[in-house]
């Protein structure tokens, strides 16, 4: 029996006090191991410097524990560039991998490993890069946009935020204490079940999923009901600027399909631990019914992530042509119609799967339908450039090369469409380079348009160009050069999370792959040393006017930092792009009649409760039950405790907005504005 | 629907929260009607004094009208509550949930028609 | 008309760009809507277990099946338990309404009570199966019962946690704008647990006889 136990180290008998954790949960590839060790010392190196410059205080003061939506923003693109780091680094492993594992090499990556890397590079960009990026995004501008002071609830807010940011710490945790899951971005059944997956991966991904979707679900709400009561007055549905629109259809499509991955992992987690059959293969469950309810929440998802970034590039083509969009009125409807048929194309995802023509066929014609409103969007964009005076900055240069490129990919997308094209195409690198020729073309391209057009208002200095020019120029051909092949291979069948190749002949597409990873490396690095040149040559690059651009909308009204309080005046809205509008009548902003403004308190309730659902997940992922139901007691109990907190807001005094706002009077005065 | 939201805030109370109004009347109206149409499914399917198919398709209906009375009489949803917005969410989710569920059933009666564990001769049949 | 009165009328109707003097928005006035919308989501988990006992729920792989496991006595005992918690949270409201602080706890407590009481049947139930080997472990069929069950169950609890909580919190506070909210959102989630139930007792119940 002892030795047994020794030899097979995943059936040792859990511990009442660790449950299945133990020494053996610690990584021994070398890869991993050195990866952890270089971890752990620049972890204990930036807490060193957090604690030798005494940032504690303030970063605790000002910035985890804040309800300001700006910083929570802030904090979310944060969070995504961080998890992007590791999900590209999980990628150019992936691309190594592929490039050497040819003419009987094995490659550097054992097979256990390799599906790890698949499966986090898929969960971690799409949940904790896109997702995040988007939702920070929309957190910063959509209550600028609308005129609004604050999100409609600011404590929920924080909330969400450090939910989603606890399911990226468990994430991140599984590479060294156990395993992530080896099944691919979706774990279907029955390979993510217990008897095909029976360690600690499939568990990590499904509640660090359950945790960040608490925090996604609630978020989308949060900004909902922002859009729908907060808006300034005189601001109608069709007066409302774009990016609030599509924000506002992708967060009703996140309230509207979030609870559906939440239910889908729930009875995936009931299967594993109660021994349930849902998607078993005894005793009547069915894994086709996972794969079916999980793409009624993913192609949702999809639009949850194109959505706002379609809403981005609608704003830049505008600003950087002069002109106002060309089709505000056809371009609500677009988002609006994508909204609705995102629900009826689910079954694309599984076409193979074994429907009858019946079904097969209607799927893929509501796929082709939905592309009509996209394409309709193409064409407005197209048309606000046209006669314009473009100016090429790197906002409308990320824009023009989305467009250039989401067009391929939505092409190829119509290609899949096709049932029995699709046969053919299914799970092959076909499908690979099509998807991620519209999620990097489009959400990609459109969230570095974002951060080069907002990033001004939100630090009051303009990012560097140079260094941006260079990251744009790495980025798109890298991208092409990336992926082109992956279409060419895929084209020739061969299918996805390959780790060895026997047929040498394909070896020259992979290593053009590569280089085409190297040339996106080289991008995401000219990316963050144009963060860093800017930081440091902000003083340069400063931004005084609060509307770099000549911008349209209302977020160009105020400050560049916008103050805790957004505006001192709420504005007053009379037409589509209010801010224009205002710049055209010669508006003055008022010099006094300051009112003391009501903003909600900072509070660590958010953060707390976050931590101890961090743990519980850790907890259930171990089986370590007595840690499981303290930590779910202590959250309830934390819970109700901060509802007992009536006192959540305080007026920001007039005399202290009088400041703010005369400091903003001389410098605007001093600019020559 | 547009430029009154803020205008309809400062409505009941001095505070302006919304709460809905609500009357004895109304409840017991409500209660009364689920009462009865509860009642009737279950006596139809105690007694089975009806065929199954017919029963299906009454306690169905019944089920329908009842949530309808718990949404008006219970629920107090009007077209006018919050401007609109709840009933609109509703009516979106109610599509969203009848795309899921009819959705789901047509698909995965497909799915279990043509993936049935079949033998090998069965298969050759096919055309 | 003289010309003065003209230049102040034309000013006077000169769009305003900013509010000079608003009105900020009423602390919670979004709450409910939020509320509601949150529903909509839970509404959708619901979807998805029904979902899922539309089409497991023929699965009985050989084991019991809903004619030999359902007591509709006893599911007509647990709705008029649910239908009595309903009205007695209607008196809640209205003695909110009426400012009758005393009487919206007692109201808010027999409702309590009737959940309760609704929440120890089903546990009744769920016990006595499991007792007889129709455990959730057993079947699709049952798997799928048993959480969709079980989940409105679950919410039932979190309903009381809930209620207990708010009791104590007006106790504290009173009827004060913020306790007013909440037990209206209270209201909205006990009569949308209802409306869930509607769907439970009629599709799973009593088809499941027939």
């Amino acid at each position: 029996m002892t030795a047994n136990a020794v030899v097979s180290t995943s059936a040792a008998e859990p511990s009442l006090l660790l449950g299945k954790l133990s020494w053996n949960s610690l990584p021994h590839d070398p890869i991993v191991l050195s990866t952890m060790v270089v971890v752990i010392i620049g972890g204990i190196g930036l807490f060193a410097l957090v604690t030798r410059y005494k940032l504690w205080g303030y970063l605790w003061k000002e910035w985890f524990t804040t309800v300001d939506h700006k910083k929570i923003g802030i904090m979310y693109m944060i969070l995504g560039l961080v998890m992007f780091l590791r999900g590209f680094a999980d990628a150019i492993m992936m691309r190594l991998q592929q490039v050497m594992a040819f003419g009987g090499s094995e490659g550097y990556l054992n097979s256990h490993h390799y599906d790890q890397i698949f499966t986090a590079h898929g969960v971690i960009m799409i949940f904790f890069v896109a997702m995040p990026f988007i939702t920070g995004l929309m957190n910063y501008v959509v209550p600028l946009q609308i005129g609004a002071r604050d999100v409609s609830f600011p404590f929920l807010n924080n909330f969400s935020f450090w939910m989603t940011t606890s399911g990226a710490v468990l994430t991140m945790a599984s590479l060294f204490v156990g395993e992530f899951a080896a099944t691919g971005w979706l774990a279907y059944p029955p390979l993510s079940g217990i008897s095909y997956s029976p360690s600690v991966g499939v568990d990590y991904y499904i509640w660090a999923l359950q945790i960040a979707g608490v925090g996604t679900t609630l978020s989308g709400i949060n900004l909902i009901v922002t859009i729908l009561k907060m808006r300034a007055p005189g601001m109608g549905l069709m007066k409302m600027p774009i990016f609030t629109w599509t924000s506002l259809c992708a967060n009703i499509l996140i309230v509207a399909s979030f609870p559906v991955l939440t239910a889908v992992l729930a009875l995936l987690t009931l299967d594993r631990y109660v021994g349930t059959n849902f998607f078993t293969n005894d005793f009547g469950g069915s894994s086709m019914m996972y794969v079916n309810l999980i793409w009624i929440w993913g192609h949702p998802e999809v639009y949850i992530l194109i959505l706002p970034l379609f809403g981005v590039f609608s704003e830049v083509t505008s600003t950087f042509s002069g002109k106002k969009l060309f089709g505000y009125t056809s371009m609500v409807y677009a988002t609006v119609v994508i909204t609705i048929l995102s629900y009826v194309v689910w079954l694309h995802h599984f076409f193979t799967m074994g429907s009858g023509a019946s079904v097969n066929s209607f799927f893929g014609i509501t796929t082709m339908v939905i592309s009509i409103p996209t394409g309709a969007k193409l064409f407005n964009w197209l048309f606000t450039m046209y006669r314009g005076r473009i100016r090429y900055e790197l906002p409308m240069m990320w824009t023009v090369a989305f467009m250039l490129t989401f067009t391929i990919g939505g092409m190829t997308g119509v290609l899949l469409a096709v049932p029995p094209a699709d046969f053919v195409l299914h799970n092959s690198l076909f499908l690979i380079a099509h998807f991620h020729n519209v999620i990097i073309g489009g959400v990609l391209f459109g969230i570095f348009a974002a951060i080069n057009y907002w990033w001004p208002k939100a630090f009051g200095f303009k990012l560097n160009q140079f260094w941006g020019k260079v990251s744009f120029w790495c980025w798109v051909p890298g991208f092409w050069v990336a992926f082109a092949p992956l279409y060419v291979l895929g084209l020739m069948g061969v299918t996805r999370r390959m780790r060895v190749f026997d047929d040498p002949s394909l070896q020259i597409w992979f290593a053009i792959a590569a280089v085409g990873a190297f040339m996106i490396a080289a991008g995401i690095a000219a990316m963050l040393i144009q963060f860093a040149v800017s930081i440091w040559k902000r003083e340069e690059l400063a931004e005084t006017t609060g509307d770099p651009w000549n911008g349209r909308t209302l977020e160009w009204a105020t400050s560049s930092p916008p103050a805790d309080y957004n505006f001192a005046f709420t504005p007053r809205i009379h037409a589509l792009d209010a801010w224009y509008d205002m710049k055209a009548a010669g508006v003055e902003h008022p010099a006094d009649g300051y009112k003391d403004i009501h903003m909600p308190s900072n509070t660590g309730a958010g953060i707390i409760l976050a931590g101890i659902s961090t743990v519980c997940g850790f907890a259930l992922v171990w089986h370590i039950w007595w840690l499981a139901g303290a930590s779910f007691a202590t959250l309830i109990a934390t819970a109700i405790i901060h509802t007992f907190n009536y006192k959540r807001d305080f007026h920001i005094p007039a005399a202290e907005v009088a400041a703010t706002e005369a400091k903003r009077a001389r410098l605007l005065a001093s600019a020559g504005a | 629907m547009s430029a009154n939201t803020h205008a309809e805030q400062v409505e009941h109370d001095s505070h302006g929260i919304e709460i809905p109004h609500a009357s004895y009347r109304d409840y017991a109206t409500g209660f009364i009607l689920s009462v009865i149409l509860t009642a009737i499914p279950f006596a139809l399917v105690m007694t089975g004094a009806l065929s199954p198919a017919m029963t299906a398709v009454t306690i169905m209906l019944f089920a329908v009208v009842q949530i309808v009375v718990h949404m008006v009489y219970f629920l107090h949803m009007t077209p006018k509550a919050e401007g609109g917005w709840s009933i609109t969410s509703l009516i979106f989710t109610i599509i969203v949930v009848g795309i899921m569920l009819s959705g789901s059933l047509w698909v995965m009666s497909h799915l279990n028609a043509n993936m049935m564990p079949m033998a090998h001769e069965e298969m050759s049949q096919l055309p | 008309m003289s010309s003065a009165t003209t230049t102040i009328a034309a000013g006077s109707e000169a769009p305003v760009y900013y509010e000079i003097d608003e009105h900020p928005h009423p602390e919670g006035h979004s709450t409910l809507l939020g509320f509601w919308i949150y529903l909509m989501s839970d509404c959708l988990i619901f979807a998805i277990l029904f979902a899922c006992y539309a089409v497991l729920g023929g699965n009985l792989a050989a084991g019991p099946g809903p004619k030999d496991l359902f007591d509709l006595n006893l599911i007509a005992l647990n709705t008029a338990m649910l239908l009595f918690s309903s009205i007695t949270y209607g008196f809640a409201m209205i003695a909110m309404q009426n400012k009758n602080l005393r009487h919206t706890q007692m109201w808010l407590a027999v409702t309590g009570l009737f959940g309760a009481a609704f929440l120890a049947i089903e546990l009744y139930e769920f016990s006595h199966l499991i007792h007889i080997g129709a455990t959730p472990q057993r079947s699709a069929f049952l798997s799928a019962f048993f959480t969709l069950v079980g989940t409105h169950g679950l919410h039932v609890t979190f309903g009381l946690v809930w209620l207990v909580t708010l009791i104590v919190q007006l106790g504290r506070h009173g009827l004060n704008p913020a306790n007013q909210r909440r037990v209206a959102c209270l209201s909205l989630f006990w009569h949308f647990l209802d409306v869930i139930w509607i769907g439970v007792f009629t599709f799973v119940y009593l088809m499941g006889m027939l």
